[in-house]
């Protein structure tokens, strides 16, 4: 008798829905670490032994200069967290990781130690889009991890859709697009395609490390190492793939949705649903 | 040199030196793999070898740009594996396909990537390649006559799914053909390969396919153990084995929750979304990411689980498998539900053994294939659990075995987290061996990943090969919606849910 089953059911679980952001953010893993955060001026002279291990060449460190690291380019293995003899690199446990401009990415730089994270849309698009954002998601590439997460968003632990935010059908319905993986060379012409079938005002969202500049890809000929070779990108996430939170955050952010909400993080223990 | 009888046996997670792995002329080659298909073996791997005259001193001097074929072939009742290669050849050879469909699309990969022709092969075409801004998907199979219509889909599709081209010939409302063309997530994953392991290389193996990772991870580390001449600490593949697990149970119970939105069936559909994401929050206690990155490492394991963190996981994974029970109760109760799976995208056991069908697709077509079961490799070899078979071929059926793997996971876990192993979880690894063939197998959620590496004499990746389950199984997809309905394509693609960026590499 599933129908009184869902029923009773319903009404036992109550609203499933996280409190979030007009509560505390849940709590991540408390082995994710979150973004990171890069002291250079604790660098020893000539050490590079991050530089060394990152897989994907997100750090670099010119002679004489601080190191740097592409937060873009991050996989967020960690590889350089436990190499750094210094910890100048350090986790900040912080979820919140979306930027509007693709430099504000790159840490070590003084005053650049964390990031710049992203300033909501102009008053004018803000208007048009602050309450109803229909997304159009394009695969371009990637692993579908950030597919999964992003979808992940549409579920009722997260209820994307309370926002006015939601995934459409088409490129036609949509006032923006949602990118994920490094466009492939494969997908460029249907990226393209789809892109100029919204119809504008328009924004254009990058979200992991693919989209951004590539991913564990990154310097492969079959692809254009992130989207912002192909069309003019207003919003990067970082992460491989970003957790749901810090997509969510990076959506609300734009939107201006995020203004006078809490900031802080859910006591420990308590784990975000779905 | 006298002429070698049959492939070399070896055993899942294994190596052979390359001058030990026996060699016909090319022809003698298709025939000797055929005969071993034909008695009962499964071709897990079918891929070509660029011969460079000098690199390998065991054989007769090869022309310019010649190219061996390399085949494995699973013999599951036997719990054995065999390979063999050919000589060095340039230009064409006879098709293996027509004698045996599971080598079809191998043989348009091995034409695509070295341009020697499979003669006899029934429909040669690019398999993933591109060609400028789109793949080269080539001429479709087109259908004439007055009442029939095509039906172009994709690659960017409704959902938020991967992409690809679905290319349908109908006579109204039943589908007479369907045509997948895959390619539009090829990112050069085996070039790159060549010459490895690069300091991208283990990133690009946890993101083969991102809702795999623990799987193709697994099946990477395991090459690069057994080229070394060891394995991996106990307690790291009692990790890996408990992490693939979660890996299952995290994606089975988001199929039958898609499979529920896609019948409208809105219960199952809203409560498994968010169990989903409860299995994955599990794999995020193991390691700090939802989806594995970071947990295996060549060699073991990055992330322990001690006592505690094991009680915390087996509170939690008890609390979401009553859950995912009650979701899984509300859908198999329902007659509306029952009546859209039922007979629908049937796929019968002639059809999905002629193809070689891996995974949950293949067991729901009353195969009794299982990589954990027929081929124990790493913790497999110490426990298992039983393999989940369904009969029918159909979406119920696909769905049900996916039900049955979600509790035999769980039980499993349970088994397996109350009698951890002690010792380290990791250790170095000692240089890969040179001039060696090694391969591995693993039971991802899909089905069956097949990872084979062959190094030079240095000791790095000559070739390496790696096989999503995806590759085999985009064809039963294909022949389930034979004589369906085209709005049924959904309900038959949920069923399968195969990787789109697993195949195109």
């Amino acid at each position: 008798m599933f129908v009184l089953d869902t029923i009773t059911h319903r009404l036992k679980r109550g609203c499933e829905t996280m409190v979030y952001p007009d509560g505390p953010a849940p709590a991540l893993p408390d082995r994710h670490g979150g973004a990171l955060r890069v002291d250079a001026a604790k660098c020893a002279d000539g050490c590079t032994a991050c530089v060394a291990v990152c897989p994907t060449e997100a750090i670099t460190r010119a002679p004489g200069k601080p190191v740097a690291l592409d937060l873009g380019r991050c996989i967020f293995c960690t590889e350089c967290v436990a190499a750094c003899p210094e910890h100048a690199i350090v986790q900040t446990r912080d979820h919140r990781m979306a930027v509007r401009r693709r430099e504000d990415l790159v840490l070590g730089a003084p005053g650049q130690e964390e990031l710049r994270l992203a300033a909501a849309l102009d008053d004018k698009l803000r208007k048009l889009l602050g309450r109803s954002l229909r997304l159009r998601q394009v695969s371009a590439g990637g692993c579908n991890a950030c597919e999964a997460d992003i979808n992940v968003l549409g579920t009722i632990g997260w209820d994307l859709s309370r926002f006015g935010i939601q995934y459409v059908a088409s490129p036609r319905h949509a006032d923006g697009v949602l990118i994920t993986g490094p466009v492939t060379k494969g997908m460029e012409l249907a990226l393209k395609k789809t892109w100029d079938a919204v119809p504008g005002p328009k924004i254009a969202i990058a979200v992991g490390a693919c989209a951004i500049a590539g991913g564990p890809f990154v310097g492969h000929a079959e692809h254009w190492q992130g989207a912002d070779s192909v069309i003019p990108i207003d919003l990067f996430i970082p992460g491989c793939p970003p957790h749901p939170l810090t997509i969510l955050d990076g959506l609300l952010r734009v939107l201006g949705r995020l203004e006078g909400k809490p900031a802080g993080e859910a006591p420990a223990g308590k784990v975000p649903r779905g | 040199m006298n002429t070698p009888e049959t492939l070399a046996p070896l055993a899942n997670a294994t190596s052979l030196p390359w001058a030990e792995v026996p060699q016909w002329s090319v022809a003698e080659f298709v025939t000797v793999v055929a005969t071993a298909l034909e008695g009962g073996g499964r071709l897990c791997a079918w891929f070509g070898v660029p011969a460079v005259s000098g690199v390998e001193r065991s054989e007769p001097a090869a022309g310019q740009g010649a190219l061996r074929l390399v085949a494995v072939v699973a013999f599951d009742a036997e719990n054995t594996l065999a390979v063999g290669r050919s000589l060095p050849f340039s230009g064409k050879y006879p098709a293996l396909t027509p004698r045996n469909h599971q080598a079809h699309l191998f043989e348009r990969e091995v034409w695509e990537q070295f341009g020697v022709v499979p003669e006899g092969h029934p429909w040669l075409k690019p398999v993933r390649r591109t060609d400028g801004t789109a793949p080269a998907n080539g001429e479709f199979f087109r259908v004439d006559g007055g009442e029939i219509h095509e039906v172009a889909v994709g690659p960017v599709h409704a959902g938020v799914i991967e992409p690809g081209h679905f290319r349908f010939q109908c006579a109204g409302e039943e589908v007479i053909h369907l045509e997948i063309a895959l390619g539009y997530q090829h990112r050069g994953i085996e070039r790159a390969l060549a010459g490895g392991p690069h300091r991208a290389t283990f990133a690009q193996m946890e993101t083969i396919a991102g809702d795999t990772t623990i799987g193709h991870a697994t099946a990477y580390a395991t090459v690069l153990e057994t080229l070394a001449g060891g394995e991996a600490p106990l307690r790291a593949q009692w990790l890996r084995a408990l992490a693939l697990e979660l890996e299952r149970l995290a994606n089975h119970t988001g199929d039958l929750g898609a499979l529920a939105n896609d019948v409208a069936f809105l219960p199952t559909s809203s409560a498994c979304g968010k169990i989903r994401g409860d299995f994955l929050n599990l794999t995020a206690l193991l390691c700090g990411n939802r989806f594995g990155r970071g947990l295996v490492r060549p060699g073991g394991c990055r992330h322990d689980l001690d006592a505690e963190r094991a009680k915390t996981l087996l509170a939690r994974l008890e609390t979401h498998l009553v859950d995912a029970e009650q979701a899984a109760t509300w859908l198999w109760d329902a007659a509306s539900v029952r009546a859209r799976f039922e007979n629908v995208g049937c796929v019968y056991p002639q059809q999905a053994a002629a193809i070689g069908l891996v995974g949950p697709a293949a067991r729901a077509s009353g195969l009794v294939r299982d990589v954990r079961y027929d081929h124990p490799a790493g913790w497999h070899r110490f426990a298992q659990a039983p393999v989940a078979v369904w009969s029918g071929g159909d979406v119920l059926a696909r769905a049900r075995v996916r039900w049955l793997e979600i509790q035999r996971s769980g039980q499993f876990l349970r088994e397996q987290l109350a009698s951890p192993p002690e010792g380290d979880i990791g250790e170095p690894l000692a240089p890969t061996a040179p001039d060696s063939l090694a391969v591995a197998l693993v039971e991802g959620w899909r089905g069956e990943i097949c990872h084979v590496a062959l190094t030079d004499e240095a000791g790095r990746f000559r070739r390496y090969k790696v096989v999503d389950p995806s590759f085999h199984n985009w064809t039963g997809l294909a022949l389930a919606l034979r004589g369906q309905a085209i709005s049924d394509f959904p309900i038959n693609n949920k069923s399968f849910n195969l990787s789109y960026c697993g195949f195109d590499l």
